[in-house]
């Protein structure tokens, strides 16, 4: 469904005299199959919304070459938007229009019939629980019900291929795990092929056939959440002794199963291979030695810790480190 | 057909935006009542001396020109609003003409601004307006072609700096020389002779001129001819950039 090679995207911006070139996106392949579900992770400035703009047409890459759903981006671009769903980061629904309106002139857009736009908008109403909300206006909707409707935009003219921009930025738990159901629809009931960017670990975890990790307009990885996870060598083990003078002899435990081991106050911490199976023996060693334990946890990886194996930097540095790049986009778009 | 079709379907959108929110089409329509019937009774025992016979006949067809003008160029602040809501880049991801995009909302402004014109036309008319049908129509038209440059150049302003608090300075500074050396207020005729030669080079006063000639019901001058010309001219050139920036658009 998707076929990039070498896609590349350069802002340029200004301060004062010197003009610098930002580099947003530097070289993307990206491959996704029919019927898979790609979850784009990167912290927020990384590229991953250039990308899906070059993808969806709204961008036209400085180099490289993508294919979408079978069509070029750039010479074939009106049958690429003809064929794929984009719900962006913001949304396309106006605040202060009827939902029901805006679904439908969006969908006549694509050259749907208007009874055709109102019968399908209105089973997407009741699919994705906003019964009753056809002509409410989205300035008076819940987070939540809000994204629904963005997404119900993006699916009027029953696309075969979804970008999904950052879907649940902003929203509270609950409404974050209502809709991460409705995306897994996408595919289960629609047969959908679905990319949705994220910088949430957790959720790229719980969504995506494959993960592709990207920092600073690079892939960075390409994986299954469960092989990326498995770069990261061993499981976390943190251990909290009751006395603190023994944290000394805990730690030279520790140390026997994890090779590194890093200490604060009373609780020691070290990645352990297969936890499961060597923790036990860790236990009755501590307890042969008298040594008493406070608590003990063990953390499977999480992608943030494959995120800091891959590029020396956790997300959240990572975030920190991109808001100048961000910033100047921010510039490039409003120079345009 | 399908250009036709693309374009109507942003024009009744924006026009039912446009109904159910109508205090910027009042306030639109408020100035040049406002203008009419507190400053026109001004002129009135000046309008000898200006060369004209009715002040209201010589008043009407720069309020008109201004109303095309000045009320057109906010229609861009609007297009910021959406574009913030993302919702011009919703309507850039569907297969539709992107010229359709512009063209649908310039329908809209155009359509505003015809109903206001013909408000004033009727009042301009009830003070004492002595003008010829034919005229008027004329004028009217002229009107609407300038308004649509105006409306196309604006929300082209408005999609390339995405910020009202970049545009209203710009816009600004635009309406300014536009409103003192196009003669809409006094015929530059009365002032000094480089300030007239100056006013050559603003192509509304020239628009304010065939309006105004028209409305004497007098089209065989070459100010028609000016008028029409510049009015038609800038119409293109508004339109093309409108056009561009849409197809260009990023961020």
């Amino acid at each position: 469904m998707i076929e990039a090679r070498g896609l590349v995207h350069v802002f340029h911006t200004k301060q004062g005299k010197e003009k610098t070139e930002v580099r947003a996106v530097d070289g993307v392949d990206l491959d996704v199959a029919e019927g898979e579900v790609v979850g784009f992770l990167g912290p927020n400035g990384a590229g991953k919304t250039t990308t899906l703009r070059m993808l969806t047409t709204l961008l036209t890459p400085n180099e490289g070459t993508a294919k979408v759903a079978g069509y070029d981006v750039v010479t074939q671009s009106e049958d690429v938007r003809r064929s794929i769903g984009y719900v962006s980061q913001t949304g396309g629904v106006f605040s202060g229009a009827r939902a029901g309106d805006e679904v439908m002139d969006h969908g006549m857009l694509y050259g749907r019939t208007k009874a055709e736009v109102e019968k399908r908008g209105k089973e997407l109403f009741e699919q994705l629980q906003l019964d009753g909300l056809w002509t409410r206006m989205p300035r008076n909707m819940s987070g939540g019900q809000k994204r629904r409707l963005d997404i119900v935009m993006g699916l009027i003219h029953e696309p075969t291929l979804v970008f999904l921009d950052e879907p649940t930025t902003g929203l509270d738990p609950q409404a974050r795990a209502n809709l991460w159901e409705h995306i897994s629809d996408l595919r289960s009931k629609r047969g959908a092929t679905v990319l949705l960017t994220t910088h949430y670990l957790d959720e790229a975890d719980a969504l995506a056939d494959r993960i592709v990790v990207i920092d600073q307009g690079r892939i960075v990885a390409n994986d299954t959440s469960a092989n990326l996870k498995a770069q990261v060598s061993g499981d976390l083990v943190t251990l909290e002794v009751a006395d603190a003078t023994r944290i000394g002899a805990a730690a030279d435990q520790l140390k026997s199963l994890a090779g590194e081991v890093e200490i604060a106050a009373n609780t020691v911490s070290g990645r352990v291979a297969r936890a499961g199976r060597a923790v036990p023996g860790l236990l009755r060693e501590l307890d042969r030695t008298g040594i008493e334990l406070e608590s003990i946890e063990v953390v499977r990886p999480t992608l943030d810790d494959v995120f800091l194996t891959l590029t020396g930097r956790s997300l959240r540095d990572a975030e920190a480190a991109s808001d100048a790049v961000d910033a100047a986009a921010v510039e490039e778009g409003a120079a345009r | 057909m399908r250009f036709l079709r693309e374009s109507f379907i942003v024009f009744r959108r924006q026009l039912r935006m446009n109904l159910r929110n109508p205090a910027w089409v009042i306030i639109g329509m408020l100035q040049p009542v406002l203008y009419l019937v507190l400053f026109g009774p001004l002129l009135k025992g000046l309008v000898n001396e200006l060369g004209y016979v009715n002040a209201y006949t010589f008043f009407v067809p720069g309020l008109l020109v201004q109303l095309g003008i000045f009320g057109a160029f906010f229609a861009g602040f609007s297009l910021i609003g959406e574009w913030r809501e993302g919702v011009v880049e919703a309507e850039r991801v569907t297969p539709a003409s992107r010229t359709a995009l512009l063209v649908g909302r310039l329908a809209r402004d155009v359509l505003q601004l015809f109903v206001q014109a013909l408000i004033l036309v009727l009042l301009g008319w009830a003070m004492g307006m002595e003008a010829p049908l034919k005229g008027v129509v004329f004028g009217i038209a002229l009107t609407l072609v300038v308004g649509g440059a105006c409306a196309a150049a604006s929300n082209a302003l408005g999609l390339a700096t995405k910020s009202e608090d970049v545009m209203a300075p710009v816009i600004n500074m635009v309406m300014m020389p536009v409103l003192l050396l196009s003669g809409i207020l006094l015929p530059m005729t009365v002032g000094p002779k480089w300030l007239l030669n100056t006013s050559d080079f603003m192509p509304f006063r020239h628009i304010v001129d065939a309006v105004r000639t028209s409305f004497l019901g007098d089209f065989d001058g070459s100010a028609i001819v000016w008028g029409s010309g510049w009015a038609v001219l800038l119409c293109a050139l508004a339109v093309w950039w409108g056009t561009s920036t849409f197809r260009k658009e990023s961020a």
